[in-house]
């Protein structure tokens, strides 16, 4: 099954090498580059930019940008909280979903918040502002230590608590055999 | 029924919040004197004065509405197709205002060669017109509920789909054009709205039916529904067909972005959380009579929507007692793949108490679960999926409220509803 879907892939790899309508206009690499400059960060750490930050620096630029919604040490309100008061069970309410009971990956805090945040203003802080607002927010879930420096080397490793209860959907995973969680 | 009673009635229905008037106005009337001359020629047409009750619900609860969901009128619309202005709809960061001048779809990754495409562009290769429905994972979040909620209507139990025709290039052309390295398995979609929304796609969906749509039941996408362009991925939940669709990275993993992570994710009743739960469960739901409406004595034709992600409705059986026994009711229009599908049943109401349910079949052999089968395979703090059958209770009274049965005692404490709606109460 995977061999076949390969083998079409390659085959459609080469037909389109050979031309198809015509339409639509080739990039550069360096073209490429400039569409790429708010990043997709994959769990590998792929997309991830240079930067570090700590936890002590994410809380100044959280208390300033973040705390109006999500409160002043991410407890929540009037948006979502992003710092757990419980582990992951069938009796938490889904309000209390958070960083530290729920997410499954530490590169997602990278991406979102550099997509996304602050939800009025995104694509405002450069990617050691990220890392630092990452740092404390791991820190604060206590996932990392508080001195932790976060980089693109070991934020791809940092392991989040409730990654082991996480599985492909077993439907998806009929349709998809090749599919695996990173 | 006598004229205290109807108004009665119509006082407790309006209490009881969103109310249609099914009971048909009786009595004599002559034709109203001779008019004026009417409206002159208009170069778009609006809808009747009275009907601008008909507009979508948006809760009150709602923290920011850059933020939650519009709900489709359903207990008050016909038909397969949804008007433009009262689709659904789901932001999560505002509509953006695109200039289609400025419009440009970024195809680049693992690609032979990356490129860029117009609208223009776009338009200019081949398109194909197709009938689906969009849903909302959280659709029927409401019924996360316990205990049911009495007032519940249609339109809050169901009312995050919508059925439209869409036009646009296949996906499988612009992924042929760039040319798809064996490696790039997965498709990462960005939209250009504030939150740039990105959601991981199998190339091989992406090969198969997914359309890059530009048009919607003939016109240009409502900006709401992502315009100047937008992914549809028929069957798939909503929030994986990216609206304001402005790049395409072709990647070797996914990308495990928020949307698919801390959100759109899946608690299942024995602690798993499933990531990835792509395809919408079949539905069904009873528009007319449905709750918040008022009905006579005598004849109904009780009509509703079907659908499945899974492919094409093939049966929809409605109860009228409460599930003790069913029947066939019949499917009216096209009947298509990941469409929606009206269906009607004739009805003689005796004034009795009664509660009406409806369950679909799909060309899988899917159907849908009751409430308590629903809840044996997902947990009561989940969010999303809910495709239990739902009840309306009609009582002697014609008011139709939820009939939705309350789970065993003693299970999981109550759970506060949630999802993209806006309706979570924390309690």
């Amino acid at each position: 099954m995977v061999r076949v879907l390969l083998a079409l892939l390659v085959f459609v790899g080469i037909w389109a090498a050979a031309g198809g309508y015509g339409i639509g206009l080739p990039l550069t690499d360096e073209q490429v580059a400039r569409y790429e400059a708010l990043p997709i960060v994959r769990p590998s750490g792929a997309g991830l930019p240079e930067g570090e930050g700590d936890a002590a620096t994410g809380f100044e630029i959280y208390a300033f940008d973040c705390a109006g919604c999500h409160g002043p040490n991410g407890e929540g309100a009037p948006f979502d909280r992003l710092v757990a008061d419980a582990p992951f069970s069938l009796d938490l309410p889904p309000h209390r979903f958070a960083v530290g009971n729920y997410w499954p990956y530490a590169t997602t805090l990278w991406d979102y918040i550099n997509r996304a945040m602050p939800f009025a203003s995104p694509h405002n802080m450069d990617p050691d502002e990220v890392y630092a607002l990452v740092a404390y927010l791991l820190a604060e879930n206590g996932i990392i230590d508080a001195d932790t420096v976060v980089n693109a080397e070991n934020l791809p490793r940092i392991q989040m608590p409730t990654r082991p209860l996480y599985r492909v959907d077993p439907f998806t995973r009929q349709l998809f055999p090749w599919i695996e969680l990173p | 029924m006598n004229r205290r009673t109807f108004l009665h009635g119509l006082a407790a229905a309006l209490a009881a919040g969103s109310v249609q008037l099914v009971r048909a106005q009786q009595g004599f009337k002559p034709f109203p004197p001779a008019p004026t001359l009417g409206t002159p020629l208009q170069p778009i047409g609006t809808r009747a004065a009275s009907e601008a009750h008909v507009v979508r619900y948006i809760s009150n609860t709602l923290p920011s509405r850059h933020t939650g969901a519009a709900f489709a009128p359903i207990g008050e619309l016909d038909g397969i197709i949804t008007p433009n202005g009262l689709h659904f709809e789901r932001d999560h960061a505002g509509v953006p205002t695109i200039d289609p001048k400025d419009y440009r779809l970024v195809l680049h990754g693992l690609v032979e060669r990356p490129l860029m495409f117009t609208l223009n562009d776009l338009m200019r290769l081949p398109s194909e017109n197709q009938v689906y429905f969009i849903e909302c994972a959280g659709n029927g979040q409401n019924g996360y509920r316990e205990p049911p909620e009495p007032a519940l209507t249609a339109t809050r139990s169901r009312g995050l789909v919508s059925g439209a025709e869409w036009t646009g290039v296949p996906l499988r052309i612009l992924l042929e054009e760039a040319g798809v390295k064996p490696e790039g398995r997965w498709l990462l979609a960005e939209g250009a709205d504030a939150a740039a929304w990105v959601r991981s796609i199998p190339t091989e969906k992406g090969l198969r039916d997914v359309l890059v749509a530009y048009k919607q039941n003939g016109e240009a996408l409502r900006p709401e529904q992502g315009y100047p362009v937008r992914l549809v991925v028929p069957g798939w939940e909503g929030s994986i067909q990216v609206k304001w669709l402005r790049r395409i990275l072709v990647a070797d993993e996914p990308a495990m972005s928020r949307g698919e992570t801390s959100e759109y994710t899946d608690v299942r009743a024995d602690g798993r959380i499933d990531a990835f739960t792509w395809v919408m469960e079949p539905q069904s739901i009873i528009t007319r009579p449905s709750g918040g409406q008022l009905i006579e004595p005598g004849f109904h034709q009780i009509r509703g929507l079907a659908w499945s992600g899974f492919g094409k409705v093939v049966r929809v059986e409605v109860s009228t007692d409460g599930g003790a026994s069913w029947q066939e009711a019949r499917l009216t229009g096209p009947v298509l793949p990941y469409a929606l599908t009206r269906f009607v049943f004739d009805w003689n109401w005796d004034g009795k108490e009664a509660v009406l349910m409806s369950r679909v079949v799909d060309d899988q052999g899917n159907t849908q679960p009751t409430r308590a089968e629903f809840f044996e395979r997902w947990a009561r703090n989940n969010r999303y999926h809910y495709n239990a059958i739902q009840a309306w209770r009609v009582g002697a009274d014609g008011r139709v409220q939820n009939g939705d049965p309350a789970l065993a005692v003693g299970a999981a404490p109550p759970m506060q509803a949630g999802g993209c709606g806006g309706e979570v109460f924390d309690g």
